[in-house]
């Protein structure tokens, strides 16, 4: 009996699953409510935005039009697994989940459907060995990257020595903000700091006795692996306990205009990691002016225009539309699917000259990929954020990591991984 | 004048005690089992056996767990998540420890290992009742989620934290892992939910129900006449927890493979099963089932209905998702407090007179 009412339920609810052929069609695994939603919506509206430039200026990707496919998550593993069942059969070309939550749970899944997932700066930070993980990629930085440059930028401060230092890790209490600390643990034993983790439950609007902490222990860093409320949040209760905020320094994904603002003028020179520069001053800005903005087709709000977020949102689906150049050039035909894509992933070549002529001079660094190494060069560059000017600026250049420390803690993790699943690295 | 019992002449005990007394009932027991077993795996797409059907029979146990507790032998517990968290991580460290046993045999034995923690933490029940035990279980739900993010040993170690469930298969099919197919697992959660609902069922109606329930009308009563709360609560503990946690063992093995503590089984977890029961009818199994269909099944058409149909953004759908979700809740309780169960009792009732009242 409660099957037929599930059943008949089922059956007036079927309607999803038309699919739309010869589109090239990018789901976006949105979260524009809950906790992390003040993240999730600049990143979704640079995604969006920037594909709909490429339809109106150019009709698509090499003439075929791109479709972009949102569905909400809530930054939630089981809704963001619906939404990956949901849509996968439209003929999803690649998932970007924007959850490391959801992309651990998908990895397994999207590598037996043969479809590709860029985890850009997040997710399981081992699947940078593609020959484990032919179908995930997590290029231009990982975790571990980002890790070794907040303690590689606290050496540069110290003159190269922070033997007997304290740096105290802040982090949200799940896969995402654990990721760095095997890699910090490795460097403290290199470098000789000491190291204490303060976990932050979801949400993260409860930090105080984190900060009492601090404040008590008296770190002399601090780093931090935050998102969505929980970024404000703990910039609010630094500011509090008048932790200096130029010894404060975030990973990518806690240093967005929306998390230093609510702090004020407390929150001036607070550091974050960037994978990109910030701003608008671009030439792209233009054709997204011309083509998105004033015809009003800007997804969202458009309040996240330039935004550091927004600009994410925007680099990740610029890689995308790239790897798809590729992919057409290689396999010969305009309308690929995922199996092409993969392709065209694995071989991405992104340089100066290609950001220029996209419109994005000295925007990020080079980025190389290859069935060896499926995250990139790890180049990344510390920003800083001035609360008077409201902006965020780059204080360093994009440096290398520690590629000794962080290559092997991949082979390792990676090699466990292929133990466990039986599976036999190769190139595909 | 078809749903009645005139004229059927019950000629043995057995037949009048029997969970269904009327024709038509088991009729329709049958058919919706004959749906359930056949026409529906049949029909159902990946999407809806993954968004639908899947979590429905995963979370009905939970919700027939549950309802033991609270439903019939009264005592409030807000550590469902909590539980199913034992039983998914017990689940992970017997797959792992022992990878040649089979899964169900895992599946079981992690809704032993939960009933042995729910024992532990029903021990506090012998003195303390409703709010003051809601609270005390809310702390289990906090402490177990707590220990498995902190401790090591209970995720192998893993960089993430998180437990990923290695491939298992039974009679040759692939159940969990990645290259786990949809309709062999669908099948091992209807056969699991089948055989702990008749338990269920069964269980309710015999010694141990009626001990339960007079303990939750008036224990002091209850102890009057004979029923030893000690037994009492803590089998309802016990066995209440054996089915959350096997719930649990299934959601993390078979459905989601791989599973992050603190947002898998979550306290909002704890809640949703809660509604379950409250929604579906406290006190029935068939309640627990149809509670469990309205929460997982709600979200998910209302989803389908504003976004793909009416082509809402996804922001705004997913608001008024929850608006609609919490004015429904209300509104059932207010039209019928004693939940779905009571209303599909009292058509039972009406049905039986219709169409001569009187």
């Amino acid at each position: 009996m409660k099957l037929k009412h599930a059943l008949i339920a089922a059956f007036t609810g079927v309607c999803v699953a038309t699919p739309v052929l010869a589109d090239l069609v990018f789901p976006a695994l949105t979260y524009r409510t809950g906790a992390y939603a003040v993240s999730g919506i600049p990143q979704a509206d640079g995604y969006s935005d920037y594909f709909t430039m490429l339809n109106e200026r150019d009709g698509g990707i090499g003439g075929v039009p791109i479709k972009v496919v949102e569905c909400e998550t809530q930054y939630n593993t089981e809704k963001g697994v619906e939404c990956y069942e949901k849509t996968k059969g439209l003929g999803a070309l690649v998932y970007q989940p924007m959850s490391t939550g959801i992309t651990y749970q998908l990895i397994p899944k999207a590598s037996a459907d043969g479809i590709p997932i860029h985890s850009m700066g997040y997710g399981r930070t081992s699947a940078a060995n593609g020959k484990v993980f032919p179908y995930v990629f997590n290029y231009p930085a990982n975790y571990w990257n980002g890790a070794s440059a907040v303690v590689n930028h606290i050496l540069e401060l110290n003159n190269g020595n922070i033997k007997g230092k304290k740096i105290a890790l802040v982090y949200h209490n799940s896969g995402y903000g654990k990721e760095p600390i095997r890699t910090l643990e490795e460097l403290a034993k290199k470098h000789g700091f000491e190291l204490s983790l303060l976990p932050v439950d979801h949400p993260g609007q409860e930090q105080k006795s984190q900060w009492l902490q601090i404040r008590r222990e008296r770190p002399d860093y601090v780093t931090m692996w935050g998102w969505g409320v929980m970024n404000q949040v703990a910039i609010q209760e630094a500011a509090n306990i008048r932790f200096p905020m130029e010894k404060f320094i975030g990973i990518w994904w806690s240093g967005s205009e929306n998390d230093v603002i609510p702090a004020g003028d407390a929150a001036d020179g607070y550091k974050a990691l960037a994978l990109h520069a910030p701003g608008m001053d671009f030439p792209l800005f233009d054709d997204m002016k011309k083509h998105v903005y004033d015809k009003g087709k800007a997804a969202g709000a458009g309040d996240q225009i330039g935004t550091i977020l927004y600009n994410r949102g925007m680099f990740q689906a610029i890689l995308a539309a790239e790897a798809v150049k590729v992919a057409q050039k290689m396999s010969g035909k305009k309308d690929i699917g995922p199996a092409e894509m993969r392709v065209g992933m694995e071989n991405l070549k992104v340089d100066q000259a290609m950001f220029s002529s996209l419109g994005l001079p000295n925007f990020a660094p080079n980025l190389e990929v290859s069935c060896e190494n499926h995250g990139g060069a790890g180049l990344v560059a510390v920003q800083q954020w001035n609360a008077s000017a409201k902006t965020w600026s780059l204080v360093s250049d994009f440096k290398p990591t520690d590629k000794d420390v962080i290559n092997q803690l991949i082979a390792e993790d990676s090699s466990a991984y292929a133990k466990e699943n039986n599976i036999t690295p190769k190139c595909m | 004048m078809f749903y009645r019992e005139v004229g059927e002449f019950k000629t043995s005990y057995r037949s009048d005690q029997q969970t269904f007394p009327i024709a038509l009932d088991r009729t329709g027991f049958i058919v919706s089992l004959i749906f359930a077993f056949i026409i529906i795996p049949l029909t159902m797409s990946e999407y809806w056996a993954q968004a639908v059907f899947l979590p429905f029979l995963i979370f009905g146990i939970a919700a027939i767990g549950l309802n033991i507790l609270t439903g019939y032998c009264g005592q409030v517990s807000l550590g469902s998540g909590g539980f199913m968290a034992v039983g998914a991580y017990s689940c992970y460290k017997l797959m792992t420890a022992f990878p040649d046993m089979n899964i169900v045999i895992c599946i079981l034995l992690s809704g032993g290992v939960t009933a042995f923690v729910g024992l532990l933490f029903g021990l506090p029940s012998l003195r303390i009742k409703g709010f003051y035990l809601a609270v005390a279980t809310l702390a289990a739900q906090f402490f177990l989620v707590w220990m498995f993010n902190k401790v090591g040993w209970f995720y192998n170690y893993s960089a993430s934290g998180q437990i990923t469930a290695p491939e298992r298969e039974i009679f040759g099919f692939i159940v969990t892992g990645a290259k786990a197919e949809t309709l062999p697992v669908y099948y091992v959660c209807l056969v699991l939910l089948v055989i702990l609902a008749v338990v269920a069922r069964n269980l309710t109606r015999g010694a141990f129900g009626r001990k339960w329930m007079a303990i939750r009308d008036m224990d002091i009563a209850a102890e009057i006449i004979g029923v030893n709360p000690l037994m009492a609560k803590l089998t309802a503990f016990a066995i209440s927890s054996f089915y959350v946690g096997i719930s649990g063992a299934l959601l993390f093995a078979l459905y989601l493979g791989a599973v992050e503590v603190g947002e898998a089984f979550s306290i909002q977890k704890s809640f949703l099963i809660l509604f379950m029961i409250i929604i579906g009818g406290l006190g029935s199994i068939f309640g627990s089932l149809i509670g469990a269909a309205f929460m997982i099944g709600m979200p998910v058409l209302l989803k389908n209905l504003l976004v793909s149909n009416l082509g809402w953004p996804g922001d705004i759908a997913a608001h008024l998702e929850f608006m609609i979700v919490g004015l429904m809740i209300v509104i059932f309780l207010i039209l019928e407090p004693h939940g779905l169960a009571m209303l599909w009792r009292i058509v039972k009732e009406k049905l039986r007179i219709w169409p001569f009242a009187h």
